[in-house]
């Protein structure tokens, strides 16, 4: 009976302690997404600087127009290409760092910790600066190495065939440190009982990484999975100062695109769409990855 | 914007000490957020009194109402006045007949080719007319063999098909600027001669950016022709030794027919306009006045190589000595602006992208700019709601 009652005064303390949080959720995160939800239903343009009543509720055309946008199928299939390429490539040079730096043999463990984390916390615009110097196909260090091997230069950022393939190795090289260190976390968590007692019945190295270690990650796994997938399906710096989109939009992603619209041309009804259709991708991925994980706790 | 907004800080204290009453403080922004930039500057109310606008722009901010209207300014100047300046650049700051900005400095497009190649291809001097100037691909083509093409139109440029379009005198845009014109037969001409040039192997099927270094294949004759800018006076002066410095020059682009030579170019650039948001519009005008004086221009040209707008600067030495920019001078007198719309730059980027299909030989031309016609019709849309 005390407690039934006690709960609204508790509840009642607890949202006055929540209220802050809340309101600045609710000013700065659900109402600007309610407002462009709204934009894009409406043809929000340069013209509506001018007057604001020259918008005019359009309904679904901004939708019907980006389905009818080659340069949006462009920017979709860019954005997945960097998504499941890089994603996965990202989650697994973490995990081999993650393996390496947590294996007792290793030396100079917080040395290397921190070489491998300082890219995740480096500007992006300083990075980008010193891979075009990297990249570029006559006299960087990437194609005088390929060189000494009697490999043809690349040109890395200029070609439309390798332009993502340099993205792609940047970001990985850029994120890599922040899931190795959730990885190492993982590894740290797992009991050493286990791996002695797998040791005990002469399970292989590989048997043990494959029924202890991997298994016991998942956790991590989903987490990262998440989290980079999100983080990569917004991609949107890299090309930004490595590329613009270009060449032939090789690199334009839906983030790329979404910015052009909205800010270069004004655009932003048709900007709010795309944003929205990322919007649904993202969450149907995420629910995807979700759904995998649950039926394999099952 | 870029390397003129680097250049402008010395011309600016030049005024600041002519005018003690007077600080300007300059703001560089690089070209390639300047356009966003600028529009997030109108919506955040913070413009700045005066600004560098490129042309094709102009249209865009006075219709959004960020641009003071100068005619009263210029009626009533004695520092300058509209016939000072080469008249298709001045056509290029009006939008509904009125003066939103004062040419700064000039944008077009001439022909940089080959001189010796061209002579070994029987032509004394560059071709005039179309049908001359195709007869000289074809021989620097017979010329080169497999080696190279004779002449360069990177595929992801919109510039030239559209000076090609402007020498049919194709409107590009229906006469009130609500639809597209590049179906009608003068555009359609226009776009078969450039296409032709694909088809035919004269022009390489490459973009700008799979291009390397054009001077390097210039020296060496893969490529002779060239339709490009003034920047390129800078370039091949830089990237060249001395001793190739004599392997390419410029001219005014050949027209349909000799009678007509020369053919038109663009009028592009950029100007020099105040923001209607400025409570200093009147200081605005006379650094505008103060830039636009002839000896100023010769030396923002000294300083950045961007051609002057004002004729009279012209008469300086330094350029009317230099025999590789008097084909600008020539051209400067037969330019038009594009068309005074604000969705221009989004039109401009569809011309390529439509047209490849057409060079690529996968489609026909009146096909290739029947989907141009549809897609600027798309983008017109709101500008036919609106009239």
């Amino acid at each position: 009976m005390r407690t039934s009652r006690a709960l609204p005064g508790e509840a009642r303390a607890a949202f006055l302690f929540l209220a802050p949080g809340l309101s600045i959720i609710g000013l700065f995160f659900l109402l600007p997404i309610g407002a462009s939800l709204l934009l894009s239903f409406a043809d929000f343009d340069i013209y509506a600087l001018a007057d604001p009543t020259n918008v005019r509720l359009s309904g679904l055309a901004n939708y019907g127009a980006l389905v009818r946008d080659p340069l949006f199928w462009i920017a979709l299939r860019n954005t997945c290409y960097f998504v499941f390429a890089g994603g996965p490539l990202t989650l697994g040079v973490a995990l081999g760092a993650a393996l390496l730096l947590h294996s007792r043999r290793a030396r100079a463990k917080g040395l290397f910790r921190t070489i491998f984390f300082a890219p995740y916390v480096t500007t992006l615009v300083g990075v980008a600066v010193v891979f075009r110097y990297l990249y570029h196909p006559r006299f960087g260090l990437i194609a005088r190495g390929l060189h000494a091997l009697g490999i043809a230069p690349i040109d890395w950022l200029g070609d439309p065939h390798w332009a993502m393939a340099g993205i792609i190795l940047l970001s990985i090289w850029k994120n890599f440190g922040y899931a190795m260190i959730l990885f190492i976390a993982g590894l740290s968590n797992i009991p050493e009982t286990l791996y002695e007692a797998a040791r005990l019945d002469g399970a292989s190295s590989w048997q043990i990484f494959r029924r202890i270690t991997v298994p016991l990650l998942a956790p991590t796994f989903l987490f990262l999975g998440v989290i980079t997938a999100i983080g990569y399906f917004q991609f949107f710096a890299e090309p930004y100062v490595m590329t613009s989109g270009g060449p032939l939009n090789a690199t334009l992603s839906m983030g790329l695109l979404m910015y052009k619209q909205g800010f270069r041309w004004w655009n932003m009804g048709y900007a709010a769409a795309i944003s929205f259709v990322l919007f649904l991708i993202i969450l149907a991925v995420s629910l995807v990855q979700f759904g995998f994980a649950g039926r394999k706790d099952a | 914007m870029g390397r003129e907004g680097e250049v402008a800080r010395q011309l600016v204290d030049e005024f600041d000490r002519a005018n003690p009453d007077l600080h300007l403080a300059v703001q560089q922004i690089p070209w390639t957020s300047a356009h966003e930039k600028l529009l997030t500057a109108f919506v955040g109310k913070s413009t700045p009194d005066l600004g560098q606008l490129g042309n094709t722009w102009i249209p865009e901010f006075a219709a959004i109402g960020a641009l003071e209207k100068l005619d009263a300014r210029v009626a009533g100047s004695r520092a300058l006045a509209a016939a000072d300046f080469f008249a298709g650049i001045w056509k290029g700051s009006l939008y509904d007949g009125a003066v939103y900005g004062i040419p700064w400095y000039v944008d077009t497009r001439v022909l940089f080719y080959r001189p010796d190649l061209l002579a070994r291809a029987g032509f004394s001097e560059p071709p005039r007319s179309w049908p001359d100037w195709l007869e000289a691909m074809h021989r620097i083509q017979a010329l080169q063999g497999s080696s190279g093409h004779p002449i360069l139109l990177p595929t992801n440029e919109w510039e030239q098909v559209t000076i090609l379009g402007l020498q049919q005198r194709s409107g590009l845009l229906s006469s009130d600027g609500t639809r597209g014109a590049f179906g009608q037969p003068s555009f359609t001409a226009a776009a078969a001669f450039y296409v032709g040039l694909f088809r035919a192997g004269l022009a390489p099927l490459v973009s700008y950016t799979q291009i390397g270094n054009a001077y390097q294949e210039f020296a060496r004759g893969t490529i002779a022709m060239w339709i490009t800018g003034p920047w390129n006076l800078g370039e091949f002066r830089r990237r060249l030794p001395p001793d190739q410095q004599n392997l390419w020059a410029t001219a005014p682009l050949p027209a349909p027919q000799a009678s007509e030579w020369p053919g038109t170019s663009f009028a592009g650039g950029s100007s020099l306009a105040v923001f209607r948001a400025s409570p200093r519009a009147g200081e605005a005008w006379r650094v505008i006045e103060f830039l636009s004086q002839p000896a100023v221009q010769v030396r923002f040209y000294a300083l950045s190589g961007d051609l002057p707008a004002r004729t009279a600067s012209w008469d300086d030495s330094a350029l009317a000595a230099d025999p590789k920019a008097r084909a600008f001078r020539t051209q400067l007198e037969h330019v038009a602006p594009m068309p005074r719309v604000a969705e221009w730059e989004q039109i401009a980027q569809k011309i390529p992208e439509d047209l490849e299909p057409a060079i690529r030989g996968r489609e026909d031309v009146g096909a290739a700019l029947a989907a141009l016609d549809r897609d600027v019709d798309g983008v017109l849309e709101k500008r036919r709601w609106m009239l």
